[in-house]
C-alpha cells in the first residue's frame, strides 16, 4: 500500500483551464447562433410587415390579383385584407378544438385511470405515434375521408379534421400528465363520500387539473394555427368570408402560400405572416404563463 | 486556540479561522483545527451542525456553487490550499460521499482509474492494471470483483459500491481521504468491512471522516472533533473525549441527550 | 347498469376511437396505395423515374426517399453541434439562471414558428445568400432546405437533451470534481455519458420531425423529380412532392402519392417509436 505521490504526474492545469475556457466560449457562441434565427425572423416580419397593417387589412377580404396589380403599379398599398383568412382560421381551429378537446381529455382520463393496463398502454403508444405523423399525411387522410366521402368537395370540415388529429395526442398527453400530478387523496376523499365516478371526474379531477389541461390545449392550438400543408389538401382556400363548414375556406397560412405564389400580391406576405406569428406567439406565451403560475 | 482544542505536532492539514456561509447564513464559524498525519479523525455533531460543510471546504468543493462564501486558511503540508489550483487540491484530498456514486457508464475497472482518465493522464496498460489491483486490494474488494472487472460498477451491492468509490479515491494516492458518512447508507456487515479497511488504510493515508455513529467513531478514530451550530466545541484524542469530555454539550451529545 | 359502469364504458370507447383513427389511417393509406403498388411492384421504390407523361407513366418514390434522407441528414448534422451546445448552456453551464430562462424561451419559440414562415424567411433571406455564395440552383436545393430544416428541428433535440442533462445527479458530478477534473472534463466524461440515451433520443425525435416537414422544404428544395446528384442540386422530399403534385393528381398518380404518404407514415412511425422506446427505457 505504498503511496505514489500524485504530484509526480503532471497536472497540466494551465492547459486544461484554457481548454475549459475555449469550450465555454464555444458553447456560448453556438447557443447564440441557435437562437439568432428567432430574432432575425421576427424582426424581418416586423420591418417588412408592419407597413401593410391597417384597418382594412383586418376587416376586408383578399383583393383579386388585378386589383393588386394596379395598386402596385401606381405605387399604392395593396387594397383589401385578410379577413377571409382570419375567419377561416377561426372557424377551422375552433371546429378542430371542438373535436379534439373532448376526445383528448376523455382519453387522457382513461389513460390516467388505467395506469399500467395493456389497453391503456396501447392507446398511449398509438397516440404517441399519431403525434409524430407528418401533417401532410394527415391532410391526405382527411382528403380521403372527408373531402371524398362526406363533404364531396374541399371544405373547412376536412381542414378541421386534419388539424384535430394533430391536436388530440398533445391533449391526451397533457391531460394524463396533469392528472398524474394530482394527489390520490383528493380523488379518494371524494370516492369515499360515495360520489359517483363520473362526478368525481367532472367535479374533482378536471377542475383540479384544469390549468394544466388548458396549457396543453393552448399549446396544441398554437401548433396547428400555422399549419399550411394539410389545409392545402383539404380546405383549399376561398376569397370570401365563409362560415359554412362544408364549403372551401381560406386560412391565414393558406393566404401566405397564395400570396407567395402570386407576384402581384407579394407585398402582403409579410403582414399576413406577422399577423399569423403574433397569434401563434400569444397562444404560446399565454400557455407558458399559465403553466408557470401553476408551479 | 482555546483549551478544548488538542495540540497536534506537525499537522498534515491545518485550518485557521475557517468560515463558510451559504449566501449570508454561516454554517461553519471561525473553525481552527489541525489534523494529524496517518490517523483517523472523526467529525461528529448533531444534524445540520456543519460537518459536511467543513469537510467539503477542505477540497474546495464549495467553489462549484456560486452562493457559497469561504474565508480563512487551509494549509496542506505548509502550502495554502486556497492558493493552489483546485485541480491540484482535489487530487491531494480524495473524497468519498454519503451515498455510493460509482460512475454509471463506466466499468469497475474504469471507475477505479477514473481519476487518471478525467485528468487526462495516459497510462500504460500494465500501469493501469497495477493501480486497479492495488486500489481494489486496499479496499478488500479485489477478490470479490477480480473476475468481473469489466462489468458496470452499478451492478455491485451498496457496500461493494462504496468500497469501489473509496478505491477510486485511493487510486490517485491522495494524502488525505475525506469521507462524509460513508457507511450511513449501508448494512452492519458492509459497515464493519469498511471500518476494518479504514483502520488498515491509516498506515499510508490520513483519514478525516464525518460520522453520525458514535460507536463507529469510538471504534476507529484516533481523534474526535465535536461541532455544534457551526462551531467547533471540542477536539481531542477519541479516548479522552469519550471518557472525559470537557464541555457540557459534548457530554450531552455523547450520552444521547440530543442528536 | 350503474353510472360507474357507464362512465367506464364511455372512457374506453372514446379512447378506442384513437385506435380506430390510427387503424383507419393505415387502412386508407394501404388501400389507396394498392393500385400503384400493383402497377409498379417493387420498382416503386427502386426505379429512378417519376414520369407523369401520359402513355409512359412511371412513378417511383426513390427520388423522394433520397431527397428526404439527404435533407434530413443534412439538417441533423447541422443541428447536432448547435443543439448540443445549447443544451449544455441550458442544462449545465447556466442552469437555473435568468439568462438560461430567456434562452430556453427563445428556443421554445423557434418550435412555434409556422413552417411556412420559415419557408418565407429561407426564400427571401437564406436563398439570396446561397446565390451570392454561388451555391445551389439559384440558391434552391437540398442544402438550403436542410439548413432551414435544421433550425426547425433544433428545439426538439434541445429541449429533451437539456432536460436530461439537467437531471444528472449532482453527487455524480461532485465525485468527478473531487478527483480533480475540470468542468469540461466532468461534463464530457460524466454528465454527457450519463445523459446519453436522452440526448440520443432527442436527436432521433428531431430527425423524425425533419422527415415529415413540408412547407419550408417545398419552398426551398427546388422541386425537381430527380434523385439529387449532390447537396446543392434541387430535388423533392416525400412530403414536398405530395404538396407539389397533389393538386393535379388523380388515378395512378394520386395512388402513387398516397403510397409515398404510406411510406412516410411508416418511416416516421418507426423513427418515433425508436425514440420513444429509448426514452422509456431511460426513465
Ligand atoms: N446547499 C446549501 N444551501 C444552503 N444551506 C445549506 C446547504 N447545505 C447545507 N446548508 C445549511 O448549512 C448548515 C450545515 O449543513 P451541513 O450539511 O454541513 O450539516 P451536517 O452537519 O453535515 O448535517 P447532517 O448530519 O444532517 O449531514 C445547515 O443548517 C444546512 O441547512
Ligand atoms: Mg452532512
Amino acid at each position: 500500500m505504498e503511496r505514489v505521490n500524485p504530484i509526480s504526474y503532471p497536472d497540466h492545469s494551465k492547459r486544461r483551464i484554457l481548454k475549459e475556457k475555449i469550450f465555454l466560449g464555444l458553447v456560448i457562441a453556438l447557443s447564440a447562433i441557435t437562437v439568432s434565427p428567432i430574432i432575425l425572423i421576427i424582426s424581418k416580419l416586423v420591418i417588412k410587415g408592419v407597413k401593410q397593417f391597417s384597418f382594412d387589412f383586418i376587416f376586408k377580404t383578399t383583393p383579386n390579383t388585378y386589383e393588386a396589380m394596379t395598386a402596385v403599379a401606381s405605387g399604392e398599398n395593396i387594397p383589401g385584407g385578410v379577413l377571409n383568412g382570419i375567419s377561416g382560421t377561426l372557424l377551422m381551429v375552433a371546429a378542430a378544438a371542438l373535436i379534439a378537446i373532448p376526445l383528448g381529455i376523455t382519453s387522457g382520463v382513461f389513460l390516467y385511470e388505467n395506469q399500467g393496463k395493456r389497453l391503456a398502454n396501447l392507446v398511449r403508444n398509438v397516440s404517441d405515434i399519431l403525434q409524430g405523423v407528418p401533417s401532410i399525411v394527415l391532410g391526405l387522410i382527411s382528403y380521403m375521408w372527408i373531402v371524398k366521402h362526406i363533404t364531396h368537395g374541399f371544405s373547412a370540415l376536412a381542414g378541421s379534421v386534419s388539424l384535430s388529429i394533430m391536436m388530440v395526442p398533445m391533449i391526451v398527453r397533457s391531460t394524463e400528465e396533469t392528472l398524474k400530478m394530482i394527489p390520490n387523496s383528493i380523488k379518494e376523499a371524494a370516492l369515499a363520500l360515495g360520489v359517483p365516478y363520473y362526478k368525481v371526474i367532472i367535479k374533482v379531477l378536471i377542475p383540479t387539473g384544469f390549468s394544466g389541461m388548458l396549457t396543453g390545449i393552448l399549446l396544441a392550438i398554437s401548433r396547428v394555427i400555422g399549419e399550411t400543408a394539410p389545409l392545402m389538401l383539404t380546405a383549399l382556400g376561398s376569397t370570401m368570408v365563409n362560415w359554412d363548414i362544408t364549403q372551401p375556406t381560406s386560412a391565414l397560412p393558406l393566404l401566405v402560400w397564395e400570396f407567395y405564389n402570386d407576384p402581384n400580391m407579394v407585398d402582403l406576405i409579410w403582414s399576413t405572416s406577422l399577423l399569423l406569428m403574433v397569434i401563434v406567439l400569444i397562444f404560446n406565451l399565454v400557455s407558458k404563463k399559465i403553466a408557470k403560475s401553476r408551479q | 486556540m482555546n483549551k478544548n482544542i488538542a495540540k497536534i505536532e506537525d499537522p498534515i492539514l491545518s485550518v485557521r479561522d475557517l468560515t463558510v456561509a451559504y449566501d449570508k447564513n454561516e454554517a461553519v464559524k471561525q473553525v481552527s483545527v489541525d489534523f494529524k498525519k496517518n490517523s483517523v479523525t472523526a467529525i461528529m455533531g448533531p444534524s445540520g451542525c456543519g460537518k459536511s460543510t467543513l469537510l467539503r471546504a477542505f477540497n474546495r468543493m464549495h467553489e462549484l456553487y456560486e452562493n457559497i462564501h469561504i474565508t480563512g486558511q487551509i494549509i496542506l503540508n505548509e502550502e495554502d490550499i486556497m492558493k493552489m489550483p483546485p485541480i491540484k487540491v482535489r487530487r491531494n484530498l480524495g473524497m468519498v460521499f454519503q451515498r455510493p456514486n460509482p460512475f454509471p457508464t463506466m466499468s469497475i475497472y474504469d471507475n477505479v482509474i477514473a481519476g487518471y482518465k478525467l485528468n487526462g493522464i495516459r497510462l500504460k496498460k500494465s500501469e493501469k492494471d497495477e493501480i486497479v489491483e492495488r486500489s481494489l486490494k486496499d479496499v478488500a474488494l479485489w477478490d470479490e470483483v477480480k473476475d468481473t472487472l469489466f462489468k458496470k460498477g452499478t451492478f455491485l451491492s451498496g457496500g461493494q459500491q462504496q468500497r469501489l468509490c473509496i478505491a477510486r479515491a485511493l487510486a490517485f494516492s491522495p494524502e488525505v481521504i475525506l469521507l462524509d458518512e460513508p457507511t450511513s447508507a449501508l448494512d452492519p456487515i458492509a459497515t464493519s468491512k469498511i471500518e476494518e479497511m479504514l483502520i488498515n488504510l491509516k498506515k499510508n493515508y490520513t483519514i478525516i471522516m464525518v460520522t453520525h455513529n458514535m460507536s463507529q467513531a469510538a471504534r476507529i478514530s484516533d481523534y474526535s472533533l465535536f461541532m455544534y451550530l457551526g462551531e467547533l466545541v471540542e477536539y481531542d484524542k477519541t479516548k479522552t473525549m469519550f471518557t472525559n469530555p470537557k464541555e457540557k454539550r459534548t457530554e450531552e451529545y455523547l450520552t444521547g441527550k440530543f442528536s | 347498469m350503474n353510472s360507474d359502469k357507464i362512465t367506464k364504458i364511455v372512457l374506453v370507447s372514446v379512447s378506442f376511437l384513437i385506435l380506430l383513427i390510427a387503424g383507419g389511417m393505415v387502412f386508407s393509406l394501404v388501400s389507396g396505395a394498392i393500385p400503384s403498388f400493383k402497377e409498379f411492384g417493387f420498382s416503386f421504390i427502386t426505379s429512378k423515374e417519376w414520369n407523369p407523361t401520359e402513355g409512359r407513366e412511371n412513378y417511383s418514390a426513390l427520388p423522394f426517399i433520397a431527397g428526404t434522407l439527404m435533407t434530413s441528414v443534412t439538417a441533423l448534422l447541422i443541428a447536432l453541434p448547435l443543439s448540443f451546445a445549447t443544451s449544455l448552456f441550458l442544462g449545465e453551464y447556466y442552469r437555473n439562471t435568468k439568462i438560461a430562462t430567456i434562452l430556453g424561451t427563445m428556443v421554445d419559440l423557434l418550435a412555434g414558428i409556422p413552417s411556412i414562415v420559415y419557408g418565407l424567411w429561407g426564400f427571401y433571406v437564406l436563398r439570396p445568400i446561397m446565390v451570392d455564395l454561388g451555391l445551389g440552383n439559384q440558391g434552391f436545393g437540398v442544402f438550403t432546405a436542410g439548413l432551414i430544416l435544421s433550425i426547425m428541428i433544433i428545439p426538439y433535440a434541445t429541449s429533451l437533451s437539456n432536460e436530461i442533462i439537467a437531471m444528472v445527479p449532482n453527487d455524480l458530478k461532485e465525485a468527478a470534481y473531487s478527483l480533480g477534473a475540470t468542468r469540461l472534463e466532468v461534463t464530457l466524461s460524466v454528465t454527457v455519458p450519463a445523459a446519453r440515451s436522452g440526448i440520443f433520443a432527442g436527436y432521433i425525435l428531431a430527425f423524425g420531425r425533419a422527415l415529415g416537414e413540408t412547407m419550408a422544404v417545398t419552398m426551398l428544395i427546388g422541386n425537381s423529380n430527380l434523385i439529387p446528384d449532390n447537396l446543392f442540386s434541387s430535388g423533392n422530399t416525400m412530403a414536398s412532392v405530395i404538396a407539389n403534385q397533389f393538386g393535379e393528381a388523380d388515378g395512378l398518380k394520386l395512388s402513387s402519392l398516397i403510397a409515398i404518404a404510406l411510406l412516410l407514415f411508416v418511416i416516421t412511425g418507426i423513427i418515433n417509436g425508436v425514440g420513444k422506446y429509448i426514452i422509456k427505457k431511460f426513465d
